[in-house]
């Protein structure tokens, strides 16, 4: 027996191993990158003494930053950063990090290790975030996609809905069926915002168009996704939109022979022949002009909404499911959305039951607009 | 819903059900020999990204099938060392064995200069038939027009199932499972027949798992699979450790994952039902099956093999 108890033990001790070995594995590879290529000073350890001439910066995703969508796009903003400053930025990235209260130790981890300005890019980041900010007075911290603020916590978000009403313009021409099947991740806000301009775009160019909608309660989940999408696409829906990270709703429609409008990035080279357009983030310049701030000594918290008249929102390049029509309408519309004489919700603003109501407060949006079938409710 | 969604959510389930298929006979195998493998989710990730590797690099589905069926046959002979030669808990290496293979696929989409991650795969498994009796209404959509791994998880159920109760080295494989120290005085060679199954039953996990990275989701992402492993393990159990019932299983779990946004598009009263309860569809049919199969005297008739998850020692008798 005492032998066993022996092979029990290693056993244990192996696969203690094993599962070390897979974490460290991500972190060598992806989880903690320190991008240095950038700038051209590959792998440069900024040992503590000089932390007064080069600001880290930490960047802390909910997802891989390879999944072409939402923390890729931050990513990108990340490199950004590093191609502009050179070397007076340090970044470190962290990516897959849950929300929820553990997220608080990984910011304050970084803090503790001397990044002065940390980004979180998730939604439930905030609260965590808000309580290390309050153990760290002297770090900056940037929550993305929130609304609580601190002395030295901002936040900052953007206007999707702008690019998405134009994407539902493209989706609104593109339909034969006059269906368009919308994968949404979670009814808060964000995505109700999201949907809503989408569906007032389609209507613009084909007012008999509606959007039906099905919720996932997933931001990333590839198989989901793309079932969710094809349940659309059998119900007679000819058109794929999205409010998720992966690009599996989009090789649905492609394998369905059917159309789609991406998020986040230009994810075309998963659909060719299915890619219309979507409405895409640019952050780099948020964060260069954050990070010059801080070194400044005049970043200020506050609550940041960007748009696409100062680029932080942007649309996606056509594919060649687009007609030339549609984008001139698309692109005159881009144009007074940007200097400001055409608003995408309107106000008053038709509801899904028909009746005309306020807009109110777009950032506690709880309801459908005409047009749209589904439950706003989740 | 009409008749031609109702045909398209169950064409759509089938598709949805033939990873668990594999992974689910698989297991099958495994523990019919009496060994417990909870390592089934991170074979299958493993499978999936060693298939949309091998596809990837040379652009054969074929070839991106048998690497993954080899990467799962190889990454269970871990979970076998563990719990045959060291007969260390099952749960424990079984468990280990997930979090591994996960981390290490996600790894391997990371590593090299051009890494995998992000990228659509270069072949897509398609359907066999497409046009003319793939047509043909109702028969079409149910039976034909699905890629020809659809049809491969019907020959590997039957085939196992032949192979468990009608072949000798079936019956060896089950006596192992049952009583393997009467086994091995019958002459069976008890650890032989059982680091044989969980290779059997790792290369279907790495099959299942490439069914998402070649055919369901084409691309590699960090997590492509969902939970399908988890769900093949509590297949065994709903499947009472029978291929044949297997694929019923998995298609009723197939089925599962689609209702869930088919009730979202079809109108009131089922669009009204909270999505969120709609998500937890699959995990609470799990639940449910698990009660009604094993309370009272259904247990008796499930067919769980006795020996199931207790290490052998020949020494202790």
């Amino acid at each position: 027996m005492v032998k066993t108890k022996w092979r029990l033990f290693a056993t244990i001790l192996v696969a203690f191993a094993m599962v070390a070995a897979a974490c460290g594995g991500g972190d060598d590879d992806g989880a903690a990158t320190t991008q240095a290529d950038a700038g051209g000073n590959a792998g440069t350890e900024a040992p503590a003494a000089s932390e007064g001439d080069v600001l880290k910066v930490a960047f802390v995703h909910v997802g891989p930053v390879a999944d072409k969508g939402w923390s890729w796009a931050h990513d990108q903003g990340a490199q950004f950063l590093k191609s502009a400053l050179g070397d007076a930025v340090e970044i470190t990235t962290l990516e897959s990090i849950p929300e929820g209260s553990d997220a608080q130790r990984v910011f304050e981890d970084l803090a503790a290790a001397g990044n002065g300005l940390i980004f979180g890019t998730s939604f439930g980041y905030m609260d965590p975030m808000l309580a290390a900010a309050e153990n760290f007075p002297d770090t900056v911290f940037m929550h993305a996609t929130g609304f609580k603020v601190s002395d030295n916590m901002g936040n900052y978000f953007g206007a999707a809905e702008e690019a998405r009403y134009l994407s539902g313009m493209a989706a609104g021409a593109a339909t034969e069926t006059n269906l368009i099947g919308y994968v949404a991740a979670f009814p808060i806000p964000e995505v109700l915002r999201g949907i809503n301009a989408f569906t007032l775009g389609a209507q613009e160019v084909n007012p008999d168009v509606e959007v039906q909608v099905v919720w996932t309660s997933t931001w990333f989940d590839p198989p989901k996704e793309g079932t969710a999408a094809q349940s659309m696409l059998d119900a007679g829906a000819d058109v794929i939109a999205m409010h998720q990270d992966s690009a599996a709703p989009g090789q649905a429609a492609e394998a369905a022979g059917a159309t789609w409008v991406g998020y986040n990035t230009d994810m075309s080279e998963f659909a060719p022949t299915a890619w219309l357009t979507a409405a895409t983030w640019d952050w780099g310049p948020l964060y260069v002009e954050t990070a010059n701030q801080v070194i400044d000594g005049t970043w200020e918290p506050g609550f940041i909404y960007g748009n696409m008249a100062d680029g932080m929102v942007a649309l996606a390049p056509f594919g060649d499911a687009v007609d030339q029509a549609t984008r001139d309408l698309i692109l005159e519309r881009e144009a007074q959305i940007k200097d400001g004489s055409f608003s995408v919700l309107p106000d008053p603003i038709v509801d899904q039951d028909g009746t005309s109501r306020e807009l109110g407060d777009i950032f506690t949006m709880d309801f459908f607009v005409q047009g749209v079938i589904g439950s706003p409710e989740g | 819903m009409n008749e031609s969604q109702l045909i398209l959510t169950i064409f759509a389930a089938i598709g949805l059900g033939t990873p668990l298929i594999f992974a689910t006979v698989g297991e099958i195998i495994t523990e019919r020999a009496g060994i417990l493998n909870l390592g089934v989710q991170g074979m299958m990730l493993v499978g999936a990204v060693a298939g949309f590797w091998a596809t990837f690099k040379t652009g054969s589905l074929t070839l991106g099938v048998v690497v993954a069926v080899i990467a799962g046959a190889a990454l269970s002979v871990i979970h076998a060392y563990a719990s045959i030669t060291l007969r260390v808990s099952q749960i424990v290496s079984g468990l280990a064995l997930t979090l591994f293979g996960t981390g290490l696929a996600s790894f391997l989409g990371r590593a090299g200069s051009e890494p995998l991650v992000g990228n659509p795969s270069r072949k897509v498994f398609e359907p066999l038939i497409s046009g003319g009796i793939a047509d043909w209404p109702l028969v079409g959509p149910l039976l034909l027009g699905h890629d020809i791994l659809v049809y491969l998880a019907w020959v590997v159920a039957a085939g196992a199932s032949y192979y468990l109760f009608r072949t000798r080295m079936g019956l060896s494989l089950r006596a192992v499972g049952e009583d393997p120290a009467s086994a091995e005085s019958a002459g069976v060679n008890v650890a032989w027949v059982r680091y044989a199954h969980v290779m059997a039953g790792g290369a279907l996990a790495g099959l299942g798992g490439a069914y998402f990275s070649l055919a369901l989701v084409p691309t590699w992402q960090d997590d492509p699979i969902g939970a399908a492993g988890w769900i093949a393990i509590a297949l065994v159990i709903l499947a009472s450790w029978r291929p044949g019932r297997a694929v019923f299983a998995a298609y009723l779990f197939g089925a599962a994952e689609r209702v869930q946004f088919t009730l979202q598009t079809i109108g009131e009263p089922w669009s009204n039902i909270p999505s969120t309860l709609l998500a937890m569809l699959p995990f609470l049919l799990a639940i449910i099956a698990m009660i009604v199969l094993t309370s009272g005297k259904r247990a008796r008739f499930l067919g769980a093999p006795a020996a199931l998850g207790i290490p052998y020692f020949r020494e202790q008798r």
